[in-house]
């Protein structure tokens, strides 16, 4: 069947298959020739978890196996999303101690793109509270790998893009909270100085994310809304939140039902940016309590939103930049995004902070996110943005990539040579495989 | 009190999301099918969530001789029993090998059949109890494409019914239900090509029965499109239907 990642680009005939446990997988998998990749939720952008021949749709494997509420570890299969563990745990005071800006991620998935959230300057990426994996090699065998034991192929599995083996089981710790709410500050920022200068003072906050709106140039290039937000402590909540303080409430879900013309979201944000800026410059230094779903999650309360780009889809661009140059690599980057006219009018900003890891994404510097409706002009555009990051010492999130090149890949990441080195000798590099991969010379 | 569940055929996607169903509702669910050591992360996975007690029972459907020592092997007779018992192998070879059609028939009808009995029994001397027999569609008529399978399903509706008629005349306190899924995505229809406006998430399945058992429901259509379906094809006459493929 015709499959994609979240950015619906690019879409691909693939033999999906569905594992229903453990041993259907380590079955299924062993009858597979040639090549194959995991597949968790597909809410990576691009091609990380397509294979013509073999994709394996890891989502059967959703049990929780054991909780150990002393040290907050729980052991569960690959499948399970953080929004099955929220569910689960958060009633019982306990949060995922890294979450992306969606909670229908796969475990799996989260340990193979070692994925980051807004706490990454305070606690780092989602691999720092995997305790150990349950890995399919390219032999056959099941290893466990940790730290201590296996602990290369531990360390090349975070941010390893499911290029190492199926991952099919994790040992995770969550992290303790006394209510699903978030004390929110929100910072207006005049421009990339101040916004920056916001984000280096909140460095002891536990979230910290900002909002650029890309339409402001000249002086105002960076104007931002920096939101740093803290789990608040039972005493701190109103009576309206104390009578739910675990945000057990169900709301409702507003789904896209079609393919909008792609236009549509950004005059609706850039609304809610102006609205929310001014509001905020009136009355310094706004904030509020507000529930971890709208905190976290605000886009999942649009489930497939991803259709707003319509048919041809859209892809995102994700760099991080190293901190001596993030300024100046920023604000080249927004001059470029600019006047191409093309992007999404808001692109996130994150800083983050130095992480010791095989080939995972963060560096300590700054990262921008924005989202590019998928045109004939958009790879052009793309590779004039990583050329920018890669002068200054960039490199790119292969959760979200679709349009780098192997050349761009080895500029921006000395490592790569290594994890190919990796995967040759282990045998993953006929085995594991997917589009990205194979457009990336992995 | 903590209220029981009995899944039989625990190991179907259906068992498995009706299991998950009633134990988030608190329920201490009994898991039974062949070699039920083998769902031990399916406890740990139900235990895990919702804290209820799971325990693991051995039953051989096709062994009726074997039925009520199962049912008196159970710790407690449950308040409510699933049973999601069902084979369907290929119409084909229904059609050519004997054997395979009676393997359709007796894992369909017979062995649910007798195991509903036992338990239909149990309870009635408790006088209380719910049994839930999922049956199907494919038994409100017979098709060229599955009758076999049909048949079986056909025969444990009657059953079904019957022994919902039987249980009510007496005011017993059971209650029978019938539940005709649709098409299900499901490991028995993996690699079928569906229509995804009739056909449901296991998960669904799950939250229709706990509400019809809770509701006390008869006979119920997962999604409710299959009712006016199954009306229409009900009522084509027999020289017309002889003819067609559906």
């Amino acid at each position: 069947m015709k499959i994609s990642g979240w950015g619906r680009f690019p879409q691909v005939e693939c033999v999906l298959t569905r594992p229903r446990d453990r041993q259907d997988a380590e079955a299924h998998i062993a009858g597979v020739d040639g090549d194959l990749i995991a597949r968790g939720n597909g809410r990576a952008y691009g091609d990380s978890a397509l294979n013509r021949d073999a994709t394996v749709d890891m989502r059967g494997l959703d049990r929780i196996l054991a909780f150990d509420p002393q040290t907050g570890q729980v052991v569960a299969e690959a499948g399970v999303m953080l929004a099955d563990l929220i569910d689960v745990f958060l009633p019982r005071g306990w949060f995922p101690a890294v979450t992306p800006g969606t909670k229908f991620v796969t475990i799996g998935g989260a340990v193979a793109s070692d994925v980051h959230g807004k706490n990454h300057h305070k606690h780092g990426s989602f691999g720092a509270f995997v305790d150990w994996i349950d890995i399919l090699g390219a032999d056959g065998e099941v290893r466990r790998a940790s730290r201590a034991d296996n602990s290369e192929l531990f360390a090349w599995t975070l941010g390893g893009m499911g290029l190492t083996g199926v991952i099919l089981r994790a040992a995770l710790r969550l992290a303790p909270v006394e209510t699903g709410w978030i004390r929110q500050r929100t910072t207006p920022a005049a421009n990339l100085t101040a916004a920056m200068d916001v984000f280096e003072q909140a460095q002891d906050a536990t979230y910290s994310v900002g909002w650029i709106d890309c339409l402001a140039t000249g002086a105002d290039t960076g104007r931002s809304l920096v939101m740093v937000g803290e789990h608040a402590s039972l005493d701190e909540l109103g009576a309206k939140e104390r009578a739910d303080p675990w945000v057990q409430k169900a709301k409702s879900k507003k789904a896209v039902p079609i393919d909008l013309p792609s236009f549509a979201l950004n005059p609706l944000s850039v609304r809610t940016f102006n609205k929310l800026y001014y509001a905020n410059g009136k009355r310094q230094a706004g904030s509020s309590l507000i529930d971890y779903d709208s905190y976290f999650y605000p886009l999942d309360a649009i489930l497939e939103w991803n259709r707003i780009y319509g048919r041809k889809g859209f892809a995102q661009f994700q760099c991080v930049i190293p901190l001596d140059a993030s300024y100046a690599g920023l604000q080249v980057l927004l001059g470029a995004i600019s006047r191409s006219g093309q992007g999404s009018f808001l692109a996130v900003l994150k800083r983050m902070a130095a992480q010791d890891s095989r080939f995972s994404f963060p560096m300590e510097g700054y990262t921008l996110a924005l989202d590019f409706p998928m045109r004939a002009e958009t790879p052009a555009l793309f590779a004039e943005l990583e050329a920018i990051a890669i002068d200054h010492g960039g490199r790119f999130y292969l959760a979200k990539d679709s349009l780098l090149t192997p050349e761009r890949l080895r500029q921006s990441d000395p490592r790569t040579e290594a994890f190919i080195q990796m995967r040759k000798d282990n045998g993953a590099n006929l085995r594991f495989r997917s589009l990205q991969s194979e457009r990336l010379a992995l | 009190m903590t209220q029981t569940l009995l899944v039989i055929g625990a190991r179907s996607d259906m068992g498995i999301a009706v299991a998950r169903t009633f134990a988030a509702k608190g329920y201490a669910v009994q898991l039974a099918a062949r070699d039920s050591a083998s769902l031990a992360d399916n406890r740990q996975d139900l235990i895990t969530r919702h804290g209820v007690a799971v325990s693991l029972h051995d039953v051989d459907a096709l062994d009726l001789d074997s039925h009520e020592a199962f049912v008196t092997s159970l710790p407690v007779l449950p308040d409510v029993v699933v049973c999601a018992v069902g084979y369907m192998g290929e119409q084909r070879r229904n059609e050519t090998s004997l054997d395979e059609m009676a393997k359709v028939m007796r894992s369909n009808f017979e062995g649910p059949a007798g195991l509903l009995s036992v338990l239909a029994n149990r309870m009635e001397k408790r006088r209380s109890g719910t049994l839930v027999g999922i049956s199907s569609v494919a038994g409100e008529r017979g098709r060229a494409a599955n009758y076999v399978y049909g048949a079986a399903k056909a025969g444990l509706t009657a059953f079904l019914s019957g022994l919902r008629n039987r249980l009510a005349k007496d005011k017993s306190g059971v209650h029978v239900v019938t539940v005709l899924p649709g098409f299900v995505y499901t490991q028995m229809t993996r690699g079928m090509d569906l229509p995804a406006k009739l056909t449901a998430q296991p998960a669904e399945v799950g939250e229709a029965i706990l509400k019809a058992v809770e509701k006390k429901r008869d006979v119920v259509y997962v999604r409710p499109v299959w009712q006016g379906i199954m009306l229409a094809i009900r009522n084509i006459p027999e020289f017309q239907f002889k003819k067609m493929s559906i």
